[in-house]
């Protein structure tokens, strides 16, 4: 598992724990079952503080994504994953939907916008 | 959860100020930071943790124990560096450890070299011609060799560079990566513990203004910038704990159940506070 936290960005250093690491399970880089480093040791080689990490286990697993199993560790559960995709997918499509409403008021084509998502697409996915 | 240290109804005048009627506890298992201005009484609650300052009032338990009879005990479980010299200028470093490494049955002689390797301190070299950071490393060395339960430190990074103010860092989030162990440390320098403490104790003029986790001292404040006209026309000055403005603008701190979106609205920005914001716009707080 990577993760990285930025002290200067203004966001929360938990939410940007929780992300990463909710990402990571999402795109399947983190797998069903998976055993998380344990909260001393993250917040160790982070260098942060352990309740900072604590926060950002305990949201996760609210939000189903992990197990803390006692005396044992956190584990990935996995189970919530689909739900969660399919939330995000629907938000996407909303911010979709809203751009498109914004390229039609500048009275850019179909052809034109479609041209704008391929080039940004491009640039950043390769 | 255990507290490693106990106030309890602590009261002590001290010169200017007064500490009065502390009552709080320190959880054990983690690092907490010290926080206040200067001449709030930072110093003076240290020196009542170590029991070198008597309360008039109430008491410190430490590790649940009361020094009324436990004081050797208390002690020996106690790592301290403190920012004055307390070491005796004349000796080596070599021979100042052999005093001090005869108080504790628990000295740990390896732990203490691999320490004065990791610092790169000279053993044979006398304490008053060490600098102020070498001395901070051979206290800290000295402190961490008997393997306390407790790790106290006054200003420890005060006057240090920020490559072994790092360092330090590591040193003490390693430190209590069991659980057990816990670490209380008093500094001016905020961002130091920004980032590793766990919880904050902040005083102000002998007072208790806040004792809790770090995280839920930054959230429960939001900083707010943005033109001064729009302060004026939404009569929100009082709202503030505290602000500051000048000809482009104001920014000043709010707690974040006196914010809402619906009045601010879009003109302001909103940004987290750090714990420098927090320390200086609550300054004068009632």
């Amino acid at each position: 598992m990577h993760l990285s936290v930025s002290l200067t960005s203004g966001e929360p250093i938990y939410l940007q724990i929780k992300e990463q690491i909710k990402n990571q399970i999402l795109t399947g880089q983190l797998h069903e079952g998976e055993l998380l480093p344990s909260i001393r040791n993250l917040a160790q080689n982070l260098k942060i503080s352990v309740i900072t990490t604590k926060r950002a286990y305990d949201e996760l697993e609210q939000d189903g994504l992990v197990t803390s199993v006692s005396g044992k560790g956190t584990f990935v559960s996995g189970g919530n994953k689909e739900s969660i995709r399919e939330i995000k997918y629907r938000a996407l499509e909303d911010q979709v939907r809203l751009t498109i409403k914004e390229s039609r008021s500048i009275g850019l084509t179909k052809r034109e916008f479609l041209n704008l998502v391929t080039i940004l697409y491009g640039e950043e996915n390769e | 959860m255990m507290n490693v240290i106990e106030f309890r109804q602590f009261s002590k005048r001290n010169g200017a100020f007064t500490l009065q009627n502390l009552n709080f506890p320190i959880q054990s298992g983690y690092i907490t930071g010290l926080i206040g201005p200067n001449g709030s009484g930072k110093t003076t609650m240290i020196r009542s943790i170590m029991n070198l300052i008597r309360p008039d009032f109430g008491e410190v338990l430490v590790f649940d124990q009361s020094y009324h009879n436990q004081e050797r005990d208390i002690k020996r479980r106690i790592g301290f560096v403190y920012d004055e010299d307390f070491f005796y200028n004349h000796l080596t470093v070599n021979e100042m450890k052999k005093i001090v490494s005869s108080f504790y049955p628990t000295w740990n002689e390896s732990v203490f070299r691999k320490y004065l390797d990791d610092f790169q301190l000279p053993s044979r070299r006398k304490i008053r011609d060490l600098s102020k950071g070498m001395k901070t490393k051979f206290a800290l060395a000295t402190a961490l060799a008997h393997e306390p339960d407790l790790l106290i430190m006054d200003e420890p990074t005060s006057g240090l560079d920020p490559v072994f103010r790092r360092e330090v860092l590591s040193i003490l989030s390693e430190y209590i990566q069991e659980g057990t162990r816990s670490v209380l440390f008093s500094t001016h320098i905020s961002t130091d513990l920004e980032r590793i403490a766990d919880y904050i104790v902040y005083i102000r003029n002998g007072q208790l203004k806040y004792c809790g986790s770090k995280e839920d001292l930054i959230d429960s404040y939001v900083l707010v910038k943005g033109p001064i006209e729009w302060l004026r026309l939404n009569r929100l000055e009082n709202t503030f704990s505290g602000k500051q403005q000048n000809a482009l603008g104001f920014e000043g701190l709010i707690a974040k159940e006196s914010y809402s979106e619906d009045v601010f609205g879009n003109q302001v920005t909103v940004e987290m506070p750090s714990l420098d914001d927090i320390l200086f716009y609550t300054r004068e707080e009632k």
